[in-house]
């Protein structure tokens, strides 16, 4: 496998890891390791390096909803130009275009019931090529990014054996 | 009351491993490089056929050699992954777990007197078993400078004419050594040349990085005189199924399944489902967790001679086999000390043979945070050491 998918692939699961941890894991020189990891950046390949925390465990108070959007195309620009008027939100965590039954998901995160309803009535709606939607509320996260959330697996190993 | 109790069992040194478990067990907060299993739980797919079959009622006894169609899947992969070809109905017995394999096979093939070529460092169970056997085990004392390979030479010098059998453990728990085509071909011609038959223990032959697992029954000459020892558990992460196998020429499996018969019936039926499901479609999740021990393997080879403990560079299963000599104390009084005062949990070296002496076995089936607490605190250990030494 190339040096870029095997750095890629460590960091998916731990974004953590410095260019001299993986270094030394993927057996490669340092400076090589961090040029190449410089080029994914810059390329977008590598978009950012969030942590997935789990919100419900802190004291913030957060809702995330799932808005299905039926939207008009635009000729010449596809969905691409409507999709981008609404990802500038701020509020908008995620835009997906989908195969099926509507057009968009549109992830949002707010502050409270409320503060969505509000966006989807007064700011995404009223869009000209917004045709209808449907709001979605998360109830409960259980897994993202292939990481359970609800448990942790302990380490139910012995502490030594043969 | 006469004694009740068989001499030659009471004579067998209880496992070194054991006595150094008994004080860890004291320990509360202990953290551990002393597991001789993966971190993975079984991938799902695997455990969701066991589960499968238990809502199937697959709740009864198997044939005492096992599922048929395991069997085949089992001939399929050892053909697939090593060029081997065993035939599923007469050259392959599933048994619970590599262990009860190795114990059939010298039960199977050692008469008392013979004597049985164990290189050490290896595994803990062969010896006891040649004993209860009443044959009697040789041992070769593998060298670091070899990088605890067994030698052609080493080999050549322990025969007499009552060898019979030699145990082969590679990749080997605890040094991580492996050995390649090169080095088996050598021991080979000395089989075949002094007609000795191996025991070739291949439980961690899934697990080896940047060299492909060579089984020694593959080379020429040498099917007819190897019992192939493997299993689930370390490729497949699947220890607590209890699963193995032994594959060799049907008149040595034969005698074997009349032993598994009446010691054991049959393996799990549950476990040999799901093991079904591994060899099915494990390829991939085997690759995955390979890799990932690979990087930690690199990490903990990395870390440890940074801190200036020399170790040579193990290729094969989950474990580093560094040299303490430096410090002046056996092992057991290292790990001893390590674990009182850094509360880090690691079998020392001779828990695999007296030629362990001045070794640790370090594995690294850990999570790299893990691994990054437990060696940080034996590198405050071994500072303290060489201080304490320049101030003596």
């Amino acid at each position: 496998m190339e040096l870029a998918m095997r750095i890629l692939e460590s960091l998916d699961q731990n974004a953590r890891l410095t260019a001299k941890d993986l270094a030394v894991m993927l057996g490669e020189d340092e400076a090589k390791v961090a040029a190449e990891i410089r080029r994914l950046e810059e390329e977008l390949v590598i978009c950012g390096y969030p942590t997935l925390i789990d919100w419900d465990k802190t004291d913030k108070h957060q809702v995330t909803a799932m808005i299905e959007v039926k939207v008009t195309p635009q000729r010449g620009k596809g969905f691409d130009e409507i999709a981008e008027r609404i990802y500038q939100f701020d509020e908008v965590e995620a835009v997906y275009l989908m195969s099926g039954g509507f057009d968009l998901t549109v992830m949002l995160r707010g502050s409270s019931l409320k503060s969505i309803a509000e966006f989807v009535s007064g700011k995404l709606a009223p869009m000209e090529s917004v045709l209808s939607t449907a709001t979605h509320f998360v109830l409960k996260k259980y897994k993202e990014h292939g990481i359970p959330l609800v448990q942790r697996q302990e380490d139910e190993r012995m502490l030594i054996t043969p | 009351m006469r004694n009740p109790l068989n001499p030659a069992v009471v004579e067998i040194k209880p496992s070194g491993i054991r006595k150094f478990f008994d004080i860890v067990h004291e320990m509360k907060d202990a953290i551990s490089l002393g597991v001789g299993e993966p971190d993975f739980a079984t991938p799902y797919h695997i455990r969701e056929e066991g589960i499968y079959s238990l809502e199937k009622a697959r709740t009864h006894y198997t044939g005492n050699a096992g599922l048929p169609e395991l069997r085949t899947e089992i001939s399929n992969f050892l053909n697939r992954r090593y060029g081997l070809s065993y035939d599923s109905k007469s050259e392959i017995l599933v048994t619970v777990g590599g262990s009860e394999a190795i114990d059939l096979a010298i039960r199977a093939m050692v008469c008392p007197g013979e004597e049985v070529i164990i290189p050490q460092p290896c595994y803990v169970s062969y010896e006891p078993c040649v004993i209860l056997t009443q044959g009697v085990p040789v041992v070769i004392e593998l060298q670091e400078k070899d990088e605890f390979r067994l030698t052609a030479e080493e080999l050549r010098a322990a025969i007499t004419d009552k060898t019979k059998l030699l145990v082969l453990p590679f990749p080997n728990n605890p040094t991580g050594a492996i050995m390649t085509e090169e080095d088996l071909k050598g021991i080979a011609e000395i089989c075949v040349e002094k007609d000795i038959i191996v025991l070739s223990d291949e439980i961690y032959s899934e697990l080896t990085y940047g060299y492909k697992h060579v089984s020694i029954a593959s080379l020429p000459g040498m099917r007819e005189r190897t019992i192939v020892i493997n299993g689930f558990s370390k490729g497949h992460a699947m220890t607590g199924w209890r699963l193995g196998y032994a594959c060799g020429p049907a008149e040595i499996i034969k005698q074997m399944t009349k032993i598994h018969q009446f010691a054991i019936m049959c393996a799990p039926t549950m476990s040999q489902y799901a093991a079904i499901e591994a060899m099915k479609n494990g390829d991939e999740d085997v690759a995955m967790m390979r890799d990932s021990y690979d990087k930690r393997r690199r990490f903990v080879v990395h870390e440890l001679r940074e801190m200036g403990l020399p170790c040579f560079e193990p290729y094969g299963a989950f474990y580093v086999f560094p040299c303490i000599s430096e410090f002046g104390m056996s092992s057991e009084e290292f790990a001893t000390r390590l674990l009182t005062e850094q509360k880090v949990a690691i079998v020392p070296g001779t828990a695999f043979g007296d030629c362990g002496e001045g070794f640790l076995r370090i594995s690294y089936a850990y999570s790299l945070e893990n691994l990054k607490r437990a060696l940080d605190r034996l590198r405050a250990f071994i500072t303290k050491l060489r201080e304490e030494k320049a101030n003596a």
